[in-house]
């Protein structure tokens, strides 16, 4: 095993303090950033996967996010110096009229697991809301999330807007218990994933790797 | 506040359905607990918005709904009816919608009266959408006055019962839901959602006092099934779930020591410690509630109901008919049932129910923690403990105990995966202060406060402390 495998193995632990002192013990060495940055990344997609089988249950895998992000605090100046991006920029919600927020905060750490910038709107978000947080952060990838059956009609309306504003490069995705494949057809979205571990493959499928 | 520090029901074999030793009765004659199981009815809209210009076909919907629903439990010689009308968001931010929703049900069960004879009775749920604001404000602004208003408004309509699923504390519970942490957990019901009902019932029960209607109970949906739903999905251990529900009877039971008088809100399971407590009558749903969702726990939840719901399902077209009226017709079997045991003797209602217990117990802990053998060791544990805090932690040290015994019996399907949760609750339930200012003085350090308002919970000299 190598270094950069340890620092895997203590992500997927959530062993954060080793996690820490892994990642520092790395720069210091002068790995390069990128390098460390894909072993934290391995590490959330394993746990990913486990989870996904129905190995791991969601306080482990949250305790390897909150593992996966003070590393990631340490490298991020480097990162930034060497201009390395994060994958992917998303913003996150729920809709106008609904509170559920439970689901759309797993997706956001799935996906920040993923190293994707995640900008999360919160709550009952108002359609035009979603629209200018895409537009200022030149989000890749908007994911809605809605929990009533009442509030479904909004995401409707959001992705109508998002059409009215022509972000060509803004994809939108959407999710929440009562959401099906169909619904998100017809209603003009771009994907759907039925729980916050296959958002993560949904995102890399839909928007392709950078 | 009336506090209780002894069981109304000590002795399982009395835990029963349709009886309670505190019946309620309805203005129409129901005596709710009395000796009979009656059908508890809810019912949603299909996917639509709740607008100004929606309203009038909302109504339509409502219309059709009480005018089919108390026909077909004529039909089926029901020997009475409850409604529940469960608002939606919109409707209690406006209290106007709200109470037109109210006029045609009541209307609707007043028609069913005089052409049926048909007993009825309506129970309102107004949202609780203080939290429609974040962080949200529990004592003040004008969410809480409108929320207010409906129930008032609603009160002097004529609704019978006054109910809501309130969620004081949950602004930390979600957080330690998806963390498995039981000492959060135990601070959002226990010294958050406990500060909180003690002020919101304290107003439901001088409303209801003010028109003369029963204020009948709460339910820790936000709470305990939330973490249902998640267990089932997998995203957290069924037996974390479990014991989350026996900690989530201290807070709503708050409810009765304000003076509420039952039935209970359906979706609180944890009922079943609370009509130990109490002997309350109690509204309880399972598998006839598959329609709104699933549960482990669908026959043994029957096993003390006294008034069976569906939950919720949307007006929409089924081949049987409109789905709440197949709905209706469901729990009305189901009822039919139950009552036909008890007709027949406490012996044969007691076979009846042990059935219903026995075939859910085995298989999952939340099912197991709901027998009346568990639910009065759990109650038991709640009212002897000096305080909420206390009791919280009594109450989840007695499940782990009823769970880990029945896993190590092989009484109950636990999985390995599962068991090592068994110490680590305990170890964390070892570690907590035996005082409550110690405990509230420790977590106040820890909380992100940014998710609450901490002078609504008369937290606030300890987050300036
Ligand atoms: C917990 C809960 C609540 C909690 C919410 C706590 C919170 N902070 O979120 C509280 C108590 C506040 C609540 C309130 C209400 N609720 Co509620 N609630 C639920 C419950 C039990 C579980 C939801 C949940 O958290 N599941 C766990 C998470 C992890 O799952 P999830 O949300 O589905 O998310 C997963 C996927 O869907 C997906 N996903 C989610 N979002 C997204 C987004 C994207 C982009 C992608 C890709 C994927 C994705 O990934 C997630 C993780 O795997 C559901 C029941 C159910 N069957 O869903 C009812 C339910 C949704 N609620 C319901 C109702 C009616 C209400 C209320 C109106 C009740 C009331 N009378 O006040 C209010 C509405 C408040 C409002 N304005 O929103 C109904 C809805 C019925 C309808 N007509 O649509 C349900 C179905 C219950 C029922 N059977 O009646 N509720």
């Amino acid at each position: 095993m190598t270094e950069l495998d340890n620092l895997t193995e203590a992500i997927v632990r959530g062993d954060r303090k080793e996690a820490v002192r892994l990642t520092q013990e790395r720069i210091d060495a002068g790995d390069e950033p990128k390098n460390i940055l894909a072993a934290l990344v391995k590490g959330m997609d394993i746990v990913g996967d486990k989870f996904q089988r129905q190995e791991a249950w969601v306080p482990e895998m949250l305790i390897a996010s909150r593992a996966m992000s003070q590393s990631l605090a340490l490298l991020e100046p480097l990162l930034v110096a060497a201009g390395i991006k994060p994958e992917f920029t998303a913003v996150v919600g729920t809709v106008e009229g609904d509170l559920h927020d439970i689901g759309k905060n797993l997706v956001a750490m799935m996906w920040r697991g993923a190293n994707f910038h995640v900008i999360d709107l919160g709550t009952n978000v108002p359609s035009d809301k979603f629209v200018e947080a895409a537009r200022e952060h030149n989000a890749d990838v908007v994911g809605l999330s809605a929990l009533l059956t009442t509030t479904m009609p909004a995401m409707k309306a959001t992705i109508e807007k998002f059409r009215e504003a022509n972000l060509p490069n803004t994809k939108v995705v959407i999710g929440g218990a009562p959401i099906t494949m169909e619904f998100a057809r017809e209603i003009g979205a771009d994907g759907f994933a039925p729980d916050a571990a296959s958002a993560v493959g949904l995102v890399r499928e839909l928007v392709g790797k950078a | 506040m009336t506090s209780f520090r002894t069981l109304a029901i000590e002795n399982p074999t009395q835990l029963l359905f349709g009886v309670s030793p505190r019946p309620v009765t309805t203005r129409s004659g129901m005596r709710i607990g009395g000796g009979l199981v009656y059908p508890e009815l809810n019912f949603t809209l299909p996917t639509m918005l709740v607008t100004e210009q929606t309203m009038p076909e909302v109504l339509r919907h409502y219309t059709e709904i009480v005018t089919e629903a108390t026909r077909r439990a004529a039909e089926l010689e029901a020997p009475g009816l409850l409604l529940e009308f469960e608002a939606l968001p919109p409707m209690t931010e406006n209290p106007d919608w709200g109470m037109d929703v109210v006029h045609v049900l009541l209307d609707g069960i007043e028609k069913g009266e005089s052409k049926y004879g048909l007993k009825a009775a309506l129970r309102v749920t107004p949202n609780d959408t203080r939290e429609m604001i974040r962080p949200p404000r529990m004592r003040s602004g004008a969410l809480y006055e409108n929320m207010l208003a409906l129930f008032e408004r609603s009160a002097a309509a004529g609704a019978d019962l006054l109910s809501i699923e309130s969620v004081g504390g949950k602004e930390v519970h979600d957080e330690a839901l998806v963390s498995g942490d039981l000492e959060l957990a135990i601070f959002g019901l226990c010294v958050m959602g406990v500060r909180d009902m003690r002020f919101l019932w304290t107003e439901i029960t001088g409303i209801a006092r003010r028109h003369g209607v029963h204020p009948a109970g709460d339910t820790a949906c936000g709470f305990a099934n939330t973490a249902m739903v998640m267990a089932e999905q997998r995203l957290i251990p069924r037996v974390f779930a479990a014991v989350i529900r026996a900690v989530s009877a201290v807070r709503s039971l708050v409810a009765y020591e304000c003076g509420a008088v039952g039935p209970g809100k359906d979706c609180g399971y944890e009922n079943v410690f609370l009509k130990a407590i109490t002997g309350c009558p109690m509204a309880m749903e399972g598998k006839t509630a598959s329609c709104a969702h699933l549960s482990p726990v669908g026959n043994v939840s029957a096993a003390m109901a006294d008034t069976w719901s569906n939950e919720s399902v949307q007006n929409v077209k089924l081949l049987g008919g409109m789905a709440p009226i197949c709905s209706l017709e469901t729990l009305i079997y189901d009822c039919r049932l139950m009552n036909e045991a008890i007709a027949d003797g406490p012996e044969a209602a007691r076979t009846l129910r042990d059935w219903m217990v026995r075939s859910d117990a085995r298989f999952d802990p939340q099912a197991l923690i709901l027998t009346p053998a568990s639910a009065v060791r759990v109650a038991r544990a709640i009212v002897v403990a000096p305080n909420p805090y206390r009791a919280g932690i009594a109450a989840a040290r007695e499940a782990i105990a009823i769970l880990s015994d029945a896993a190590a019996q092989g009484a109950c399907k636990i999985s390995d995966r599962e068991a090592v949760w068994f110490d680590r609750m305990t170890d964390t339930l070892d570690d907590l202060p035996s005082d409550e200012d110690a405990f509230i003085e420790r977590t106040m350090a820890q909380v992100d406060r940014s998710t609450f308002v901490a002078e609504d919970y008369l937290l606030a000299e300890r987050a300036n402390a």
